[in-house]
């Protein structure tokens, strides 16, 4: 037993967490956890808004696999968090937020700073907590990482009164923490793989596809075992990108509303589809009634009540993605499978991958963003991490840049929060030292959080942006061309900032090649000089995002050019 | 699809801010609550909540998985219709100063075997135990007598026998 202070608790009880690193930004009320931390070893990134702190945590934790942490004081410290959880939360990342809070005697005065945090965070945390007593810290910290990092992975936010940080306690650290009603499924239900293996096995054109969660169970081996002893094809949603190497010969691509002509075809023709670790949203599926129409779809996910929420399943597999993998994997090896390797089907793929490239756009003066991307990826080591920014930039990236390994392709998925790349890439920065890492932006996304450039710069947290600028809300802008007559509004931004100025303002470098060829050098010597470097890549203004699934379309319906 | 009253009963952790995680799920899925109660066991960090709603199978289906999903919810049913015994409660007050809406009223709180819990010069306050479509029959009974206020408590329900939550 420790008598110490409730933020001294805290302090030991993330190291007894082997939290390494905090992104946060100090206030009034988080006062004597600010003094607690001064005393430890744990890293301090000082963001420039709360919102990047949450960002950050996300990026690290997704590149990582490791709780992510962030901290911010009471009021609008707490409420500048909220998108940043929200993200987190939607694409089932690991985050833990702390709060301060006004002195309890003040709750409900409508103090100073005072936020009603744990009510506004309600619907966008897998939990949360405020801490009355000093000596219950030790236990809400431990909860905190419990819930966040088991079953499906979210956000938890901790609120934190002052007067409960400055008291004086008998301090007990629980080794384990427990819920009655928190129960997690890992291991699947023997039945259920059996369903799930006997559906398989007599499969004609079996298909898979992956989602966040096979990242998130470290399952990328075993995915593409079973694809090999199948011989089907996966396709991923965009939060599964990277769980396939892109040059598997069975890897499709996406699917959904910016996926592959092959991918969301296949999906149409399957009469057997896996979905493992994949909440099946309306942008991954188009029309339901029009998802993969001809498919006994079954469905593996650890969290039940994401089956039959939008696609209705033949059968389900509750559990762990990896654990119901390999238990599928065993079953398949001791039945014989009766068309495994089914020829026809396999030629399928490679028939569709050859019929939807997409045409060379000629005579046009400017850089095109699916050349730019891939130029970028000429640059980069294969381990190298992406992170993305919202809207065309990310579905370009999303189609055109080459992922090889899980964790190596950070996306705001289930939010579409615009500025989340940037900071995220800073966090994954902080957890992955070893690798390069490069936010795709475009220029309406990076202006939200360009901020965080002097967090990048002041901690040597060395990012690589690259700016697909071509000086609009482009995603916004192609939907007023497409479906609104294109009626602009609110859409053009003109030509401020001058990035590399800003860049250069803060320190950072700035670059705008003028060429492909130019690109590669910017992006080559960024990492060698290993300094914050945005490379502003200007590119035509009207480009659009192809392929593309109208909205309320089925995926086969999918468009290749206006 | 058939959106019929379901009975949905589940065990909670009896702490503040659960009654609002449980309602803020329903408003936020766009889940429609019909009644509600809740009251604590006899161990008293537990409570049981009955909820009503009307729902198609599909989207009942999806309340009990979101509810079983809150750390907070420890077990979730939802009750068996023809097993399952359910009653609601009214506090009704009559306006009764003429004695032959008095009259009338003992009568039909006899005839729904209330109690009768006030009476003054002017009014009375009655007690009615039933099923929902019971307390709705004995309320237009005596609207035309007139009703001056009244309160409902929301459905509370058991299921039969050796069924338990």
């Amino acid at each position: 037993m420790l008598r110490i202070s409730g933020a001294e608790a805290f302090v030991k009880a993330l190291k007894r967490e082997e939290v390494d690193t905090v992104f946060g930004l100090p206030g009034g009320a988080i006062l004597p956890i600010c003094d607690a931390l001064y005393d430890s070893d744990i890293r301090f990134i000082l963001a420039r808004h709360e919102q990047g702190a949450a960002h950050m945590a996300d990026g690290y934790a997704r590149a990582s696999g490791r709780v992510g942490v962030c901290l911010a004081t009471s009021g609008p410290g707490a409420t500048n968090l909220v998108t940043g959880i929200a993200t987190a939360n939607i694409d089932s990342s690991p985050v833990v937020a702390f709060t301060g809070q006004v002195p309890i005697p003040m709750i409900g005065t409508d103090a100073f700073q005072e936020v009603d945090i744990i009510g506004v965070s309600a619907s966008v945390t897998k939990y949360n907590i405020q801490v009355r007593r000093a000596a219950d810290i030790p236990w809400a910290v431990k909860a905190a990482f419990y819930l966040a990092s088991t079953g499906r992975k979210g956000a938890v936010l901790v609120d934190i009164p002052k007067d409960v940080q400055v008291s004086v306690e008998d301090m007990e650290f629980p080794e384990k923490v427990s819920f009655r009603g928190y129960r997690v499924q890992e291991e699947p239900d023997p039945r259920e793989l059996d369903w799930a293996s006997v559906l398989l096995s007599r499969a004609k054109r079996p298909m898979i596809l992956a989602g966040g969660g096979v990242i998130s169970s470290n399952a990328s081996r075993e995915l593409v075992a079973l694809a090999e002893a199948l011989m089907a094809p996966v396709a991923t949603t965009l939060m599964g990108k990277g769980a396939v190497p892109k040059d598997h010969p069975l890897y499709v691509g996406g699917c959904g509303m910016h996926g592959t002509g092959e991918a969301n075809t296949l999906l149409a023709e399957a009469d057997v589809l896996l979905v493992v670790g994949a909440r099946l949203s309306d942008r991954t599926t188009g029309l339901v009634k029009d998802f993969s129409p001809n498919a006994k779809v079954i469905h593996v996910d650890i969290d039940r009540s994401e089956i039959d929420k939008n696609v209705e399943t033949v059968t389900r597999v509750v559990g762990d993605a990896r654990l119901a993998l390999v238990g599928i994997l065993d079953r398949l090896r001791r039945i014989r499978l009766e068309s495994s390797g089914d020829s026809e089907w396999v030629r399928r793929i490679n028939e569709l991958r050859e019929l939807y490239v997409m045409p060379e756009a000629k005579g046009n003066p400017h850089m095109r963003a699916p050349e730019v991307i891939k130029a970028l990826r000429r640059s980069l080591p294969r381990d190298a991490i992406v992170t993305t920014e919202v809207g065309q930039c990310q579905m370009w990236a999303s189609l055109y840049f080459d992922s090889y390994a899980p964790r190596t392709f950070l996306t705001s998925g289930g939010l579409g929060t615009m500025g989340w790349g940037f900071p995220a890439a800073i966090g994954a920065k902080a957890a992955r030292r070893d690798v390069p890492v490069v936010d795709i932006a475009g220029d309406g996304s990076f202006a939200m959080t360009e901020n965080n450039l002097a967090t990048s710069v002041e901690e040597e947290l060395p990012v690589i942006v690259v700016i697909l600028n071509n000086r609009m809300l482009g995603m916004v802008a192609q939907w007023q061309r497409l479906f609104y007559g294109r009626r602009y509004f609110g859409v053009e931004l003109g030509k401020a900032p001058d990035f590399v100025k800003l860049a250069e303002a803060y320190g950072a470098v700035g670059a705008r090649p003028e060429s492909l060829e130019e690109l590669e050098r910017e992006v080559r010597r960024a990492i060698e000089v290993d300094q914050t470097t945005v490379i502003d890549v200007p590119i035509d203004p009207e480009e659009n995002v192809f392929p593309m699934v109208p909205p309320g379309k089925g995926l086969k319906e999918f468009i290749m050019g206006a | 699809m058939h959106r019929s009253l379901s009975i949905v009963s589940f065990l909670v952790e009896n702490k503040p801010g659960v009654l609002f995680n449980v309602t803020n799920l329903f408003r936020r899925r766009g889940f429609n609550i019909e009644s509600i109660s809740v009251g604590p066991l006899d161990d008293p960090e537990l409570a049981r909540m009955t909820i009503t709603v009307r729902a198609d199978s599909r989207v009942l289906n999806q309340i009990v998985e979101q509810l079983d999903k809150m750390v907070d919810v420890i077990k979730v049913k939802r009750l068996d219709p023809i097993r399952t015994v359910a009653r609601e409660m009214i506090l009704v007050k009559l306006q009764t100063s003429d004695p032959m809406a008095r009259e009338e009223a003992l009568k039909n709180i006899n005839s729904y075997h209330g109690l009768i819990l006030d009476i003054d010069a002017e009014s009375i306050i009655a007690e009615v135990t039933g099923e929902t479509e019971m307390i709705d029959e004995f309320l237009k009974k005596v609207s035309p007598i007139g009703i001056l206020e009244f309160s409902r408590t929301g459905v509370t329900a058991l299921e039969k026998g050796r069924l338990r939550l």
